[in-house]
């Protein structure tokens, strides 16, 4: 009797350590889900600071007759200090500096583009919100702590007291950050922004897929639909199952060496970083593709045969055809996971800080994950939300990519 | 410009297609005669035509730009010791150019201050070559229109002129679609030698400044010695002897993925076991998913995990416990990349599982064995070869993982098995030589590729060992 409890017992621990690795596993999946949005929500949402904003004759070096070319040379830096005296009464030297570092450091970047679309407030007081600077946006937002010594603080006492004092007058405020999702990158977090990230990614995917894409779907035409079985044909099988395995910086390596050093392309650019990722992402656009077009019953090619058509005229009028939608799902798949691929960015230099939104895959980029890794090595505590965001929108992409594979799996993929 | 003029490259072959066909029409009707092919393929015919050469030039125009440039713009009758130029006073002087270029033709009024002054400190054969510059970018942009418009027009109008009822074009079109299918296969196996001769070559460059000997039996890794290097100087080799050695990498890698696989095999084996043998179909469509997602998030958040919650956390802990936990412990990148690979092993494994034939499991309950019984005693061990091979693809994936370590472990490379010291790994000593300036001459590069091709073939027999025995597998219960 007792042998067979013993039995029951260690079948039930059996069990439960089963469902113990999958509880974990999922408990993974979560928590790390709900770290990322916790950290990264904050970054969708600015903090702002309440001004007047005189737009002083006498300080502006234009006026509203100027032209728009005439105000963006401008600077507005003069106009940016006044503000800054004319809201905080009696300042000395020292605590102006204190004051003006409380805003934004490109303060007159923002008077001069609202004075751009607004140029009858010519010589008029007008209440604007004034981007804070990332430290200060950051004590509001509670991710600093304020009950430290003053010597480990970025925001000091002068600060937090003026901080305090503009609370109770109701002049901090909130707003949508949309610079993030505008703007290039920047050395300071409040004004730094992802479009720039997301073109480059963008681009090297288009030649990522420009390239696999095609050369994929021949290739795996010619291995199935061309070749009888044979030495080569094991061959190229054999190769195109060890480059699927390859470790992604190899591939980036390669393109390191080959485009970059042998057919000196230039460094920095999405062209380089998408045939990179093309280079990568070949195997699992073949395998993919191969898979679907030997779906394809034989029936198909032999009644087409039948009928007179020639090798080709089969091929691509009735197989390829009928394969189309399952290749574009490893397609989809394949361009996800290029899209998440850091390491040959990196190879390639596509790590570099850019300010301008690329034009073309010609431009310096940087792509999206890249652009996630340098903002978390960058030493500011305001640049932590913005990676969180920055993951947050590459996991968005990636969703949209994958729920798109499964939906032409579900309605378009014929079945047989 | 370019894009637009692509465009048009593609309204241009798809317009000569509908003029073939409609050419070969009207021959066939006036002359009243049968045709040798289809209408269409004539269409085909003289799409193939006008687009192929049009693209292959584009290629040889983008690939080389660089070189047309230089070649237009650095004449030596500007630059007279342009001969005796070291590469990087070149690049310096190339990067100067092009910086003129862009303001060379703005008048002087709208210059902004720091703009003048470059054009005041340049002199007058670099402001030439700048002139030149400028209109060099003018030039190679027309041509692309001129490839792309002017080329496939010309040549669709002429052959066209050939087309007549006796003109077989089918085999002709099919042989070309055949060869272009055919080169693309090629593709796969030349980006196979890429990665092969790009590694090799520049790991033979390595191997010239370093001893091979010293590189895999060495113990100290201080690559910081090779800065003070230029390029293409010959060194002393006992400057280098101590700069590059494997093996704390080796070590530390194996480290940071034993902890992976630690966490890995228990974790990924009981979900495999449970969700194939245990779960309901409902639990099963729904956890397997969820648990793949892991393997789909990219390892840059993975990262960003370790190096800013899992590595903090840890060391709080060892510290309120009295152990000294390294901020860049080897454990908090292991765990991490545990986590990320818990689906390598499960997925594979799940599958496996599945494909042990019910009548082995029916002989053993047939005997009065317990479920789990089955399992230990029957299942696993016919599955084992099948569980070993996605293990072993598993350790492949965590020796060639990069991002992970980037973040989470340490830079500095120290020869340890105790997990909770820091280690570095393989891939971020690559990533570490090759951020910041790239010198294709210099033993600090170079190592990147000696590591490369170091990682490349150890995952390579991984994976054959791997797809090997999983291969075998298959075939004896398939």
């Amino acid at each position: 009797m007792t042998n067979i409890k013993k039995r029951l017992n260690s079948e039930r621990r059996f069990k439960f350590y089963g469902q113990l690795g999958v509880f974990l596993s999922l408990l993974f999946v979560t928590l790390l889900m709900l770290k990322i949005f916790t950290t990264g929500s904050g970054a969708f949402f600015r903090t702002t600071i309440e001004a007047d904003v005189f737009f002083d004759p006498a300080i502006m070096k234009v006026d509203k007759n100027s032209s728009d070319k005439e105000i963006e040379r401008a600077s507005f830096e003069a106009l940016a200090d006044s503000v800054v005296n004319n809201n905080f009464k009696n300042l000395s030297e020292d605590e102006f500096i204190k004051v003006r570092e409380m805003f934004t450091r490109r303060f007159d970047y923002q008077l001069r583009d609202y004075f751009l679309n607004n140029k009858n407030d010519f010589n008029k007081t007008v209440k604007m919100n004034i981007t804070a600077s990332s430290d200060l946006d950051q004590i509001v937002k509670g991710n600093y702590p304020r009950n430290v010594p003053e010597s480990q603080r970025k925001i000091n006492d002068y600060q937090l007291a003026i901080l305090d004092d503009l609370t109770q007058q109701d002049r901090i405020g909130s707003t949508f950050n949309f610079w993030f999702f505008t703007n290039g990158d920047s050395r300071d977090p409040e004004t730094a922004g992802i479009w720039g990230a997301i073109m480059g990614s963008f681009y090297a995917l288009m030649v990522c897929l420009a390239f696999a894409f095609p050369i994929g779907l021949f290739a795996s035409v010619y291995l199935e639909e061309y070749t009888k079985p044979g030495k080569i044909t094991d061959l190229i099988e054999v190769n195109i199952n060890n480059l699927a395995a390859v470790p992604s910086i190899v591939f980036g390596l390669l393109g390191l060496g080959m485009l970059i050093g042998v057919f000196n392309m230039p460094f920095q650019v999405p062209l380089v970083g998408g045939l990179t990722l093309g280079f990568m992402t070949l195997p699992t656009i073949i395998i993919a593709c191969r898979s679907s077009l030997r779906a394809v019953p034989p029936s198909i090619r032999h009644g087409a045969l039948a009928l007179g058509a020639t090798k080709t005229q089969t091929t691509f009028h009735h197989v390829v055809p009928l394969a189309l939608p399952g290749t574009l799902t490893g397609t989809i798949i394949g361009m996800a996971q290029a899209l998440g691929e850091t390491a040959p960015l990196l190879m390639v230099g596509m790590v570099a800080f850019v300010m301008e939104i690329p034009g073309g895959p010609l431009d310096p980029a940087t792509g999206l994950p890249s652009q996630i890794y340098l903002w978390s090595e960058s030493a500011e505590r305001g640049f932590i939300e913005k990676t969180s965001a920055g993951i947050m929108l590459l996991l968005l992409f990636l969703i949209v990519m994958n729920l798109t594979a499964v939906l032409i799996r579900r309605k378009v993929e014929v079945k047989w | 410009m370019v894009y637009f003029a692509l465009l048009l490259l593609f309204i241009i072959s798809y317009s000569f297609y509908y003029f073939g066909k409609s050419r070969a029409l009207k021959i066939k009707f006036t002359s009243n005669q049968k045709l040798a092919s289809l209408p269409d393929y004539y269409g085909y015919f003289l799409v193939l035509v006008v687009f192929l050469p049009s693209l292959l030039i584009w290629f040889i125009l983008l690939l080389y730009k660089s070189n047309f440039q230089e070649i237009y713009v650095m004449s030596p009758s500007l630059f007279p010791d342009m001969a005796q130029w070291s590469d990087a006073k070149f690049g310096l002087i190339m990067n100067k150019i092009s910086n003129l270029a862009l303001i060379v033709n703005i008048p002087e009024a709208d210059l902004l201050k720091g703009q003048t002054s470059l054009l005041n400190m340049s002199s007058e054969s670099e402001l030439i070559a700048a002139r030149n510059l400028a209109s060099f970018d003018n030039i190679y942009d027309w041509s692309i229109v001129i490839v792309f418009i002017l080329l496939p027009v010309i040549l669709g109008l002429s052959i066209s002129r050939f087309i007549n009822q006796k003109l077989n074009v089918q085999p002709i079109v099919e042989k070309i679609i055949i060869n272009i299918i055919r080169l693309s296969s090629l593709v796969a196996i030349l980006v196979t030698f890429g990665i092969f001769f790009s590694l090799i070559f520049e790991a033979i460059k390595f191997f010239q400044y370093v001893n091979l000997f010293d590189f895999f039996f060495n113990t100290s890794w201080n690559p910081n010695r090779a800065w003070v290097i230029s390029s293409g100087e010959t060194v002393d080799p006992e400057i280098l002897k101590d700069a590059f050695g494997w093996v704390p990498l080796l070590t530390g890698t194996l480290l940071v993925g034993s902890v992976a696989m630690f966490v890995a095999i228990p974790l990924g084996l009981a979900s495999a076991i449970y969700l194939a043998e245990y779960a309901s179909t409902k639990v099963r469509d729904i956890a397997k998913p969820i648990i793949e997602i892991l393997a789909g998030i990219p390892t840059v958040v993975y990262g960003f995990f370790a190096a800013l919650t899992l590595a903090p956390m840890l060391k709080n802990f060892g510290d309120s416990v009295g152990i000294d936990i390294s901020a860049e412990s080897a454990l908090a990148a292991g765990l991490a990349m545990g986590v990320m690979i818990i689906p390598f092993v499960s997925s594979l494994s799940d599958d496996v599982i599945r494909s042990v034939p019910n009548s082995l499991r029916d002989g053993s309950y047939a005997l009065g064995a317990t479920k789990s019984e089955t399992i230990k005693k029957v299942i696993l061990p016919a599955a084992l070869p099948g569980i070993m091979g996605s293990v072993l693809l598993a350790i492949s994936r965590a020796i060639g993982e990069t991002m992970i370590v980037v973040m989470a472990a340490s830079l500095r490379a120290n020869l340890t098995f105790n997990p909770l010291e820091p280690a570095t790994t393989i891939t971020t000593q690559i990533v570490t030589a090759l951020i910041g300036d790239v010198e294709f001459e210099n033993p600090k590069t170079l190592v990147a590729f000696a590591l490369g091709l170091s990682l490349f073939v150890m995952t390579l027999i991984l994976n054959i060992i791997a797809i090997t025995i999983v291969r075998k597998y298959r075939e004896k219960y398939d």
